[in-house]
């Protein structure tokens, strides 16, 4: 028998500000154990924050919750004991080798058994010839890897990762999302910020923040749903020309370029057939497709600037 | 609540790491090392100075015209400053001993007497030696001052005791540097100077870089707890204090022949606090910088005024009277003249008291900004 799913963050009314801007406002969110929740936004939308007040690194100045059973307010010192968090910096010792950061982080979450924690976690890495090597010396893909591997070396039950895969490569980024997928299976709730679309539809579950404003959230289907947007493909010549005709007529909101199409975007889909009337006749050839993720989100990102700014 | 208690074990995983860290960062090490010894070697010589206004103490047992003449001879030049009318020789070494004055002056009973059967009587004069620039030039100026004021009053018959070699004998006694060897002031102050260098530097530094470097937000994501952090990064730092301090110490006794006359032990427990405010001031600068060149920066802003206004480089008492309240503030100030006072004097703890409570105070000032200050950067 599945036991019923548990949440393992349950957080209504959270609001963040410094000084007198509103970093993070009134987000409420549920998520549940064994998740891989993606976190997407525009630079400084408030992401970051978010997740650092999930970690116990700031209080929020309004709201409540829990995160793992432990109240977000009281309970921080609880919070931090059971939760991994990977900053967006790679922020272990440049100075300290690679077993030396491992074995320092072992100890601040006074690990049992530390030595064998340490060298299980090289052996995951496949370091162990490489552990005394300075952790400065590293690739970016091999520092991430050390990252994610010193934030699991105490076994936490939710892991919060700040645009871990910044910069690293698509096979590492690929091997990263494995081991996520292989932790999220194990019971390990994941909760991951990122600008990649291609990481987004691997979450099982998405939001979308924009001025620290919740927008949407739900799964890529339920987001895509919920956009209500219509999105054409126009394929044909010289298609920047048509593009620059068609921005700014009624109901286009987005013409964007993909390779040798053209996707043009809008959310009242009778005013966007009218407008699209010249690119329906040769030597254009224009079809409806379902909207993608980044049409959404971008579509989100200006709606919001719109609304907040 | 058992999780927001002091973690040993937590604290030990840091200091461990500041270790490591040390060991790994050549140029630092060889700074900590380098500045005293660079230090000890360059001011071997002497910086000189004639201060004026000396603080200066009479006992005089005559109360004879002569005697009264020269006292206010004494007053009304402008090297010694006539605070203290003393009525006993242990008065006299109490004042010395405590440094309140720069000079005494005894005036025996039988002067006057002795001085109208020319039989050239003694003045006493006792000079705190220890820094020898500071007393130089009054000294010199006594010799000048005696004959004047005595001439004065040396007059018809009694002319013919102005003739050489002079009318009255002046004793000198240059007390805890008879010698006056300048190395016996600046190598104990040298341990105050390398002292408030490496350690506001360093620790400045080493804070500031965790949070440049953006480790800090890391460790504090841990269950470290911040004093955790904080404590475990300064312990490293006071021993670092303590080996300096142990070095130039040996290089006093060995290398310049410094007399130890106090106990090293009372000196060691100085150290303590001393090391204590300057870390003190560290912290409080890597909360306020926001880089690593900006901590260096505020850390010259502090050394200079130290090094400068302590009575390191410029007898104490040379200085301009806005110049000696400012210096009163720093812990340095304070801090030489206990060093000087344990080791020239033998200074125990009841004559260093009056330099503990300025540092103790100065402690307590800089860690509850630095508190402050500390807790608005973690939210």
């Amino acid at each position: 028998m599945k036991p019923p799913p548990e949440s393992v963050i349950d957080v209504q009314g959270v609001t963040k500000r410094f000084g007198d801007r509103t970093v993070v406002n009134r987000i409420d969110l549920r998520v549940l154990r064994g998740e891989i929740f993606g976190f997407l936004g525009p630079n400084g939308s408030g992401t970051s924050t978010f997740l650092r007040i999930l970690c116990g690194l700031l209080t929020p100045d309004e709201g409540s919750g829990r995160c793992l059973g432990h109240d977000i307010r009281s309970d921080r010192a609880a919070i931090k004991r059971e939760v991994g968090y990977m900053t967006q910096r790679f922020s272990f010792y440049e100075d300290l080798t690679i077993q030396e950061n491992l074995d320092f982080i072992a100890r601040i979450y006074a690990v049992a058994n530390r030595a064998a924690a340490v060298r299980q976690s090289l052996q995951t890495l496949g370091l162990t010839e490489r552990g005394h090597q300075l952790a400065g010396q590293l690739s970016g893909g091999w520092k991430q890897r050390l990252a994610l591997a010193a934030c699991l070396i105490h076994q936490p039950q939710l892991l919060l990762l700040d645009e871990p895969t910044a910069g690293v490569d698509p096979k590492a980024r690929r091997d990263f999302w494995e081991q996520i997928h292989r932790l999220a299976a194990q019971g390990l709730t994941v909760l991951i910020t990122t600008h990649y679309m291609d990481e987004a539809e691997r979450c099982h579950r998405l939001a979308y923040l924009a001025y620290g404003n919740l927008l949407t959230h739900g799964t890529v289907a339920e987001v895509v749903q919920g956009a209500n947007l219509t999105t054409y493909e126009i394929s044909g010549p010289l298609l920047h020309r048509l593009a620059d005709q068609l921005r700014g007529q009624p109901g286009v909101e987005q013409v964007v370029a993909f390779g040798n199409t053209l996707h043009v975007s809008g959310r009242n889909a009778l005013q966007l057939h009218q407008s699209l009337a010249p690119a329906r006749s040769d030597p254009y050839h224009c079809r409806a497709i379902t909207s993608g993720l980044e049409d959404v989100f971008i579509s989100l990102m200006d709606t919001a600037r719109d609304n907040f700014r | 609540m058992k999780h927001h208690q002091f973690n040993f074990q937590r604290f030990w995983a840091i200091v461990a790491k500041e270790f490591i860290q040390m060991r790994r960062d050549r140029l630092t090490f060889g700074m900590m090392i380098g500045i005293p010894m660079m230090q000890l070697i360059l001011f071997g010589f002497a910086i000189n100075s004639d201060p004026k206004h000396l603080p200066t103490a009479v006992l005089s047992a005559d109360h004879s015209v002569f005697a009264r003449s020269f006292v206010s001879a004494l007053k009304n030049s402008a090297y010694f400053d006539v605070r203290h009318e003393l009525h006993s020789e242990a008065e006299l070494d109490r004042v010395l001993d405590h440094g309140e004055v720069q000079f005494a002056i005894q005036i025996p009973a039988d002067f006057s007497r002795r001085l109208l059967r020319g039989e050239r009587p003694a003045l006493l004069l006792a000079a705190d030696a220890t820094d020898p620039a500071a007393s130089g030039g009054a000294i010199a100026a006594l010799h000048l001052l005696v004959d004047s004021a005595l001439n004065h009053d040396l007059k018809g018959p009694l002319q013919k005791l102005r003739a050489s070699p002079g009318p009255i004998e002046l004793i000198i006694h240059r007390r805890y540097n008879p010698e006056i060897i300048t190395q016996y002031n600046i190598v104990p102050g040298l341990m105050g100077v390398v002292l408030t260098m490496t350690m506001v530097i360093i620790t400045a530094l080493a804070i500031t870089r965790e949070r440049e470097r953006g480790t800090m937000e890391n460790l504090l994501s841990t269950p470290a707890r911040p004093g955790e952090v904080m404590i475990g990064k300064i312990v490293p730092y006071i021993m670092v204090g303590y080996l300096q301090a142990i070095l130039v110490l040996l290089a006093a006794r060995y290398l310049f022949q410094v007399p130890v006359i106090g106990s090293v032990t009372l000196l060691m427990i100085v150290i303590l606090l001393f090391i204590a405010a300057n870390l003190a001031v560290g912290i409080t600068f890597s909360t306020l910088a926001r880089n690593q060149l900006q901590a260096m920066q505020m850390s010259f802003f502090f050394f200079l005024p130290s090094i400068l206004l302590s009575g390191f480089m410029f007898p104490f008492r040379g200085m301009p009277v806005w110049a000696q309240y400012l210096g009163e503030i720093l812990p340095l100030t304070h801090f030489l003249r206990i060093v000087r006072g344990i080791l020239l004097k033998g200074n125990d703890l009841s004559d260093i008291a009056p330099g503990l409570w300025p540092i103790a105070l100065f402690l307590v000032a800089m860690l509850a900004l630095g508190i402050h200050r500390y807790r608005q950067t973690l939210d």
